[in-house]
Formats: C-alpha cells, sequence, structure tokens
C-alpha cells in the first residue's frame, strides 16, 4: 500500500531531479553561439505588398551551401542574395520549394561551409530552454552575427485547423513558443537547445485573424525533412533537372484545360486563374477563379511564363495534378482533356 | 520524503477514498510542480545570487519625471554625490529642473547638468544627499552575446512607489548600429537585448549578471504592434558613455564627431572613402578619395556599419587612430575629429524641434516614416520611431513643448543653474573651469607670476636660446637669428618663427592663462576629458581634462593633468582647419617656489620643430617692471 504513494512521489522527485540538473541553471552559451551562427545567414530579396521587409533568415545544410529557409514574398524575385558570417554575399538561386510545408531550398556557389546536419536535429519537450537565432529586423549587415534571443519551448501542437483562423496553408505541428520571434527577418531561422542543437526553424509572422494575436512559433525539424529530401532528390523543383527532353507533338495548352490566367505584365506573374471556362476540363476540376496555380505536378511553378512553359512537355491527353492555392487551402485537382470537351 | 497525507489513513477504510487517493497522485505525478525542497540546490543558489544582485542595484535606479509631475522615464545613478545619467530624450521635455523618485520611496530634485543629444545621454545631478547609492560601473567591451542582463525602470510608469520594475534577457547582440532619426539619437556601436525594454524604461539602467552598468536603454525596434516590445531593443553602451563623461560633466551640450569623410563599401566589399572633405584634419593626414579604410579607433573595419559605430562612441575633437591603404601601401595617422553640427544647428537640434517630443500612441498598422538613405550609404533597414514615455493610462499625454512649469524652479535647482548659449547648464562649466584652474595653480604655485617669463638653456644642436614671454609681445633669441612677435589683433597674422605654427604665440597665451586667469584670458570654458594617448586612443590609458581659451583668433586647447593639475600639453589653433602648434610639457621642476616644465616640445602638423631643454628660468619683478 505505501508503494502506491511512495513510487509516485519517488517518480516526481526524480522527474524534478533530472529537470532541474544543468539546462536550468544555464551557464554561458558563447561555445554554443560559436559553433551556430556560422550555420546562420541572411537573406535578403523582394519587399512584400504593404511595405514588409525585404529580408529573412536562413540555415545552412550542406558544405556546398544548400540553404533551409521559409517559403515567403522574400524569395519571389529572381534576386536573391545571401550573406554569410564572415561577410561574405553570394547570389542565390531557389532550388525548390514545397509549398504546403512553406519551406524553400535555397543554393549558393560555395564549398566548406560549416552548416547543420538535419539527421542530428532533437525533439523536445515543453519547458525546454531554447535560443533563437535569426537577423529579425535586418539588424545585422555583413559579417554582423544574427541575433540570438533566449526562451522555452511552451508546447508541441497542431496550428489550429479551423479555416481562416491563422493565416497559414500549413496546418501541422509547431513549437509554439516563449520567445518573441514572430517579427520581421526572423523567419527561417534557427531554433537550437542550449548545446546547439537544431530543433526547429523559425515561422513567419503569423496572425489569428480572429483575436488579432501574433504566434512566435518554430516547425519541427521532423516536419520538414521529408521535403527537404524530397526537394533535394529532384522534386518540387523550379527548374528542370535534365536538359530539356523532346517536347510532345501536341502539347497541353491553358486554352484546352479552359484556364484563362492574369494578364501576364509583371516582370514574373504569380499565376493567378483569372477566368476558368465553363465545362472545361478545369471548371469540371473545380479551379475557380483567384486560385494561385503552385505546383503542376511536382514542378514548383513561379510564374504565368513558367506554367505556360511546363505544359509544353505534357501530351495534351496526358492528366495533370494541379496544386492550387485557394485563400489558405492547399487544393489538389486533377485535370483531364478529352476531345469531347472541344 | 515522507508527505503528510491523511486521506490515506482514511482511504485505507473507504474504497472511494482510495479513489480519490489515486486520482490525486495521478495529477501530482503529472505536474511538474514540485516544493521548494525537491529542486537542485544550484537553483536555488542561482535565484537568491539573483535576488541578492538586483536588490543591491535597484537602489540606484531613477524614476524621472519633469516637475509638474508629468512624463517620465528612468534613470540611474553614478556617483554618491547625485550625478546621474539618462537619455537626452527623457531629461528635455522636463526642462532643467526635474525630479527623480528612488527605490527608498524619497522623491529628489535634480537639475540638469549636460545634454548629448545626437547620442542621446544626459546628465543630471540629484541634490540632497552626499551619499546617494551608485551603480558600479561595468565593461561594455567584456560583454558576450548569450550573457544574461536586466534592465531597470520605470516602463509604463507603473512605479508609483519608486520601486522599479525588473525585465531579465540576454545580450541578443553587440556593437549594434541604429541608424538616427535626422542626425540625433543615433544609437552607435549599442547593445541589443531581448529584456524587456518599454517606453518608460528610456534613460534607465542595463546590469549584467553582477549588477554592474553595461548600458543605458533608449531604443527598441517597434513594428505591428505600436510602442510595446517584441523582443528587440537598444542600450547605449557604457564605455560610449565614458568617453563622453567629461563631456556632460562641462554642463555644455555635446556634439558627436564626423571623419570629414564619408566611406561606403565597394563591389569587393572593402570599405572605401567615397567623400573626404578638403578642411578636415583627415584630409591633412593624407585621406584621399577611394582610399581603404582598414582600421579605426584600434578597431578592424570590415563594414560601413562597424566604421559608423566606432565614429559614434567619439566626441568632437577627440584624436582617434587610423589606418588606411592606398595602392598597398599602408598609412597609420591620428586624426582629430570634426564636429558633427554647426554651432547653432546644434543648440537648435538641442532645444528640440517636434521630431524628438513625445508623440501620441500609434494606432496598430501605423508604419514607421521610411527615410532616403544619405549617398553613400548603403540602404539599411527603416529607422524606427524613437520611444518615448507613454503617460498612465487615463493620465495626461505629455504636451509636445516644453511642459509650461506651473511649479517653481526648486531654490536647491536655482543655485546650481545658469542659463547661458550653447550650454545646458553654464553652472557646471564655471565649476570645473575652476577646479581645474585652480588645480593647475595650486600645485605650481602659479599664483603671483605677472613679471615677464624669461627661460633658456642649449638647443641640441649646441648654441644657446632664450624665450622671453611678457604681457603684449614674446621673442625667442638663437644664436645667429632672433625672433620678436607681438600680439597684434589676430594671432593669425604673425606664426613666428616660420615653420613652427605659432610657437611664440602658443607660449604667449601659455603665461597669458597663468597670468590673467580664466575670467580675464578671453573666453575660457571647460571641455570635458579627453583621451590623450595618440597612437593608442583605444586604450584610453591617459586622461586629460581640457580648458579651451580663446584670444584674438586663436583657440587653445590646454590638458591638465586630472589626478594633480599638471599643464601637459597644448595646442593653438592660429584659425579654423589648420594643424595647431602643438606644445608638450614634461620634466617639471622647481623654480624659485614655483612648478614649471624643464622639457618643451614643439609640434606642428606631422613634424616635430623643436625640443627645447630649459636650464634656467627668470622671472621679471613685477613693481621693477611696471615702472619701467
Amino acid at each position: 500500500m505505501m508503494n502506491r504513494i511512495l513510487t509516485p512521489l519517488l517518480l516526481i522527485a526524480a522527474f524534478a531531479a533530472t529537470a532541474c540538473a544543468g539546462s536550468m541553471t544555464g551557464g554561458p552559451v558563447t561555445d554554443t553561439l560559436d559553433r551556430v551562427q556560422p550555420n546562420v545567414v541572411k537573406i535578403y530579396g523582394a519587399g512584400g505588398p504593404r511595405g514588409l521587409e525585404p529580408y529573412q533568415s536562413g540555415v545552412l545544410l550542406s558544405a556546398e551551401g544548400h540553404i533551409l529557409t521559409a517559403f515567403s514574398y522574400v524569395l519571389d524575385t529572381d534576386y536573391i542574395t545571401v550573406t554569410l558570417l564572415d561577410g561574405r554575399k553570394f547570389e542565390a538561386k531557389l532550388l525548390g520549394a514545397d509549398p504546403r510545408i512553406e519551406v524553400a531550398v535555397l543554393k549558393i556557389d560555395a564549398a566548406d561551409l560549416p552548416h547543420f546536419e538535419l539527421n542530428d536535429a532533437v525533439e523536445v519537450d515543453p519547458g525546454t530552454r531554447v535560443l533563437a537565432v535569426s537577423n529579425l529586423f535586418g539588424v545585422a549587415a555583413g559579417n554582423e552575427p544574427a541575433s540570438v534571443q533566449h526562451g522555452v519551448v511552451s508546447v508541441k501542437t497542431r496550428l489550429a485547423a479551423r479555416r481562416g483562423a491563422f493565416e497559414t496553408i500549413y496546418r501541422g505541428p509547431v513549437y509554439v513558443l516563449d520567445v518573441a520571434t514572430n517579427n520581421p527577418g526572423a523567419a527561417g531561422g534557427a531554433l537550437v537547445t542550449r548545446r546547439g542543437e537544431l530543433v526547429g526553424l523559425l515561422g513567419k509572422e503569423l496572425r489569428n485573424s480572429l483575436n488579432n494575436t501574433w504566434l512566435n512559433y518554430a516547425l519541427p525539424i521532423d516536419q520538414l525533412r521529408e521535403s527537404v529530401e524530397a526537394i533535394r532528390a529532384g522534386r518540387f523543383l523550379t527548374e528542370r533537372q535534365q536538359q530539356p527532353q523532346n517536347k510532345p507533338d501536341r502539347s497541353l495548352r491553358l486554352d484546352l484545360l479552359g484556364i484563362v490566367l492574369v494578364p501576364d505584365v509583371l516582370q514574373r506573374t504569380p499565376a493567378y486563374v483569372d477566368q476558368v471556362r465553363a465545362a472545361s476540363p478545369a471548371a469540371e476540376a473545380g479551379i475557380r477563379p483567384d486560385d494561385l496555380v503552385l505546383l503542376l505536378g511536382e514542378r514548383l511553378i513561379r510564374s504565368c511564363h513558367a506554367l505556360r512553359e511546363e505544359l509544353e512537355y505534357v501530351d495534351f491527353e496526358d492528366r495533370v495534378r494541379l496544386t492550387v492555392l485557394r485563400g489558405r487551402d492547399l487544393l489538389e485537382m486533377a485535370l483531364q482533356y478529352t476531345a469531347e470537351n472541344e | 520524503m515522507r508527505r503528510n497525507l491523511p486521506m490515506y489513513y482514511r482511504s485505507l477504510r473507504h474504497p472511494e477514498g482510495i479513489a480519490a487517493l489515486c486520482g490525486l497522485l495521478l495529477m501530482l505525478a503529472s505536474a511538474p510542480a514540485v516544493s521548494s525542497s525537491e529542486v537542485d540546490p544550484a537553483v536555488l543558489d542561482a535565484e537568491a545570487a539573483r535576488i541578492a544582485v538586483m536588490d543591491k542595484a535597484k537602489d540606484a535606479v531613477l524614476a524621472v519625471f519633469a516637475r509638474s509631475g508629468q512624463g517620465g522615464g528612468s534613470g540611474v545613478v553614478i556617483s554618491p554625490d547625485g550625478y546621474a545619467l539618462t537619455n537626452f530624450h527623457v531629461a528635455k521635455p522636463c526642462g532643467n529642473a526635474m525630479k527623480c523618485g528612488m527605490a527608498d520611496g524619497q522623491l529628489y530634485d535634480a537639475v540638469i547638468v549636460g545634454l548629448d543629444p545626437t547620442g542621446d545621454v544626459a546628465l543630471i545631478k540629484l541634490f540632497g544627499r552626499d551619499d546617494f547609492p551608485a551603480a558600479e560601473i561595468g565593461d561594455s567591451d567584456q560583454l558576450e552575446v548569450g550573457d544574461w542582463c536586466f534592465a531597470m525602470g520605470n516602463p509604463f510608469l507603473l512605479a508609483t512607489d519608486f520601486q522599479p520594475t525588473v525585465t531579465y534577457g540576454i545580450v541578443s547582440g553587440t556593437h549594434r548600429y541604429q541608424y538616427p532619426s535626422g542626425t540625433l539619437l543615433e544609437y552607435a556601436d549599442c547593445i541589443q537585448t531581448d529584456a524587456s525594454i518599454n517606453p518608460g524604461n528610456s534613460g534607465g539602467p542595463l546590469f549584467d549578471a553582477q549588477g554592474r552598468l553595461i548600458g543605458i536603454n533608449g531604443r527598441a525596434s517597434f513594428e505591428k504592434r505600436g510602442r510595446v516590445n517584441v523582443g528587440i531593443a537598444y542600450a547605449i553602451s557604457i564605455n560610449q558613455i565614458k568617453n563622453f563623461l567629461g563631456y556632460l560633466r562641462s554642463g555644455r551640450i555635446v556634439d558627436h564627431a564626423t571623419l570629414g569623410a564619408t566611406v561606403a563599401a565597394d563591389e569587393d566589399g572593402r570599405v572605401v572613402v567615397s567623400e573626404v572633405l578638403r578642411q578636415s584634419d583627415a584630409y591633412r593626414r593624407g585621406l584621399r578619395y577611394d582610399d581603404e579604410i582598414v582600421s579605426f579607433g584600434g578597431r578592424r573595419i570590415a563594414t560601413p556599419n562597424a566604421f559608423k559605430n566606432v565614429l559614434g562612441i567619439y566626441p568632437k575633437e577627440w584624436r582617434v587612430p587610423l589606418s588606411f591603404r592606398r595602392d598597398g601601401t599602408r598609412y597609420d595617422v591620428a586624426v582629430r575629429l570634426r564636429g558633427l553640427h554647426g554651432e547653432q544647428e546644434l543648440i537648435d537640434k538641442a532645444a528640440g524641434g517636434r521630431r524628438i517630443s513625445p508623440m501620441p500612441i500609434p494606432k496598430p498598422g501605423d508604419k514607421p516614416k521610411e527615410e532616403e538613405p544619405k549617398p553613400g550609404e548603403k540602404r539599411g533597414p527603416k529607422p524606427h520611431e524613437i520611444p518615448v514615455p507613454v503617460p498612465i493610462p487615463g493620465g495626461d499625454h505629455p504636451k509636445i513643448a516644453k511642459p509650461k512649469p506651473k511649479t517653481p524652479m526648486p531654490e536647491i535647482v536655482k543655485k546650481h543653474f545658469q542659463q547661458k548659449r550653447g550650454y545646458s547648464n553654464y553652472y557646471y562649466n564655471k565649476l570645473n573651469r575652476s577646479r581645474v584652474y585652480d588645480a593647475w595653480i595650486a600645485q605650481g604655485n602659479l599664483e603671483g607670476l605677472a613679471a615677464s617669463w624669461k627661460f633658456g638653456g642649449k638647443l641640441p644642436s649646441g648654441g644657446d636660446y632664450r624665450f622671453e614671454l611678457r604681457d603684449d609681445a614674446a621673442d625667442l633669441k638663437l644664436p645667429s637669428i632672433e625672433y620678436p612677435w607681438t600680439a597684434g589683433d589676430d594671432l593669425a597674422d604673425s606664426l613666428d618663427p616660420p615653420q613652427s605654427g605659432g610657437l611664440l604665440p602658443a607660449l604667449y597665451l601659455w603665461r597669458r592663462l597663468a597670468v590673467t586667469g580664466p575670467e580675464s584670458f578671453g573666453e575660457v570654458y571647460y571641455l570635458g576629458t579627453v583621451a590623450l594617448a595618440r597612437q593608442d586612443i583605444a586604450r584610453q590609458d591617459v586622461w586629460a581634462d581640457v580648458l579651451v581659451g580663446l584670444h584674438k583668433g586663436a583657440e587653445c586647447r590646454f590638458f591638465f593633468d586630472p589626478a594633480d593639475g599638471r599643464l601637459l600639453a597644448m595646442e593653438m589653433f592660429p584659425e579654423d582647419d589648420v594643424d595647431p602648434c602643438e606644445l608638450l610639457f614634461t620634466e617639471e621642476r622647481e623654480v624659485d617656489g614655483r612648478r614649471m616644465p624643464g622639457r618643451i616640445e614643439a609640434r606642428i602638423g606631422d613634424d616635430l620643430y623643436g625640443v627645447f631643454e630649459i636650464e634656467e628660468y627668470t622671472f621679471g619683478d613685477t613693481k621693477r617692471e611696471n615702472q619701467e
């Protein structure tokens, strides 16, 4: 009978003791930061609507210069530059992005770079003390190190699934943080333990539109790994891996599918659907005006021009999968042109 | 480990009791809350140490108010006689007199001493005690990112009992640069922290984990949530303030510095000169367009921000080491920094345009105004609005202009305040001017040396030399030539001996200061303290108290040893934008009960004019000379 009381009490004590040892006294993190700071980069690209800042953060994944970051408006340009901790500037290419998780991989042309190993990332419990390393507010320039903030992981939970609550496509598990990370420029920064182990990727500025509160969160690495591997394996890329194969004699066109895109007037106009012809393959599949085409199959579509070009490689009778963004929802639809549609 | 659970005994007899007990234990097992007896002693020790440090630190913290009781910010006492630091943007709206609440619950009167509008610092003086608790001054260059730190002050004016609010965080970045608003409130080389700094914290201290003062809080980055902290704020480093402290004590409105040249990053990432002013000392020391800046102020310069960081921590007129490269050759020089503002411009800025006055709380969605980057400057992040004190909800908004003083200036403050153009408080300038001058005269026993001064010795090349200094003339006799010199209306007219830059007028002015005193010399004011070491300013080894004297168009700077009052050196500028004649006074000895230099080294620009070893002094007979 005594055991019934003592055992839980002993468990409590043991838990308390292990939780208290080491991490709560919080000694200097200089050594940790010496190892982590070189892996964090400053990214500069496009400004967003309403004066949103044209910069954010990223983490190096490989010695050759693969960089993991948030898939955001900052990357919506052909001129992305990356500055390393040592001050070197590189032009970066958007290698690919997974719009479902809202992460992107950039590539710079470099060698022997310090970097995180994604496979060494850890999962942590609520209450774990963490450091967020990012270039929030673009404070650091050139060879100045990114800013460091401290706090704890509050909980690991799913972003509210209720439609429209959080202005995000990704609804999966996130670490909610007690660190003031939801600031311009922080997205793509590194969330690490005080020992320097990678925990997550700092999220974008995210608002709950129902109560106008902003969420501090990070994407757990275990949620990103698959996407990153997919991108490095050739999926969700912006460009064809192999040289152009032979185009089919008759390829698919937007008018065959019944899609009219918005006028292609910008240098890179996002592929918004303007009109859908009645009784067309697109109408049958459920495409609607204002949908933004993000993926054609596994090809990341960055512009009207890119969509038209990609369709040239598809035989007119093949089925195509389009992934579109409608409001905050990602929808995947299959379209098929048949002669009867004419 | 045994817990007292009376329910246990009852539960033995009642099954529902057992269920309840298990439920309770399950709850306890899943809840991480534990009693203090089960917490690692190291944690409790750390907490106790933290509490002790903060308990001591709070005593020096001020809640600063205008004497009408409105508005407010924070401050910190730095010496037991009551000198305290705050932000310029906190002190200015208060006017010349303010009230400061301390943790002992008392409200003390304070007067403005010095203002630094560009750097956003103000020095004030509290009255009522000679044993104010003072903060221990730290060393901000020792800080590392990740170090714990804490801020104390009066955010949101919550401290109605003057017990400061404490917020705790880490150093997020060091040597950060924050763009000014116009030319004011530039935070160069500042400390970035995620300790919560909010409106009302301005002017208050940032302490390190040992409770040493490392910075003065004053700015934060705000965005979509308006003026509330979002995890990123900035403090002026205490090491910058140390450079300015003497200047602030002088009761003047002090100015920051410019090199007389602007820099920018070229495509290869090197920091190169994009413009250089012909009249500047930098130009005279050889700096030209397109030269690469290698190091400045002892720091390697890799970015324009790093350059701005160094420039921002020095007052004007300091000499700072500069290394630059041209065509593969490296040049190491010491450059005199020019002022950033013209005299009237600085007075106007200090008077506080609307721009730096308290403003109403912006509505959510308001964005700070975008500022155009200056030519040559890389486009930086948007300058964010200046944080200003926020009144307690329901209270009056601080007025835009200076507060109309319904309360008269307290007597004690009136006694310690004197208005004069260009000064924030002329009283303290006179105070320090007398202190420095009187110490010099006292240590050298130089009282009553009104007659002519004759001194001479042997030249290194052999042959004798002899100087004679009088009330309106000076001359130098060399073996083969004699240079008589008379003090005309503009001393720049004759800078004899040739190539010396004005050695005779300089020596003449040296005697004049000793003989006529600071009231009659011409205009004499206390400048502040300056680091004297030339090539090694970064180590700030040797400091001097400086008096500036103006007479007949010439401006002199006299450098005194703060410890014993000795005159160490002087510089005589016959006009603007030229190299001064520099004199170094060493090897003091006693002459008729006076202490005079035994060696005078004269320099002009980069050249040594001459070294005079003095073997003999003769002071004329005043009575006899007056009769002549």
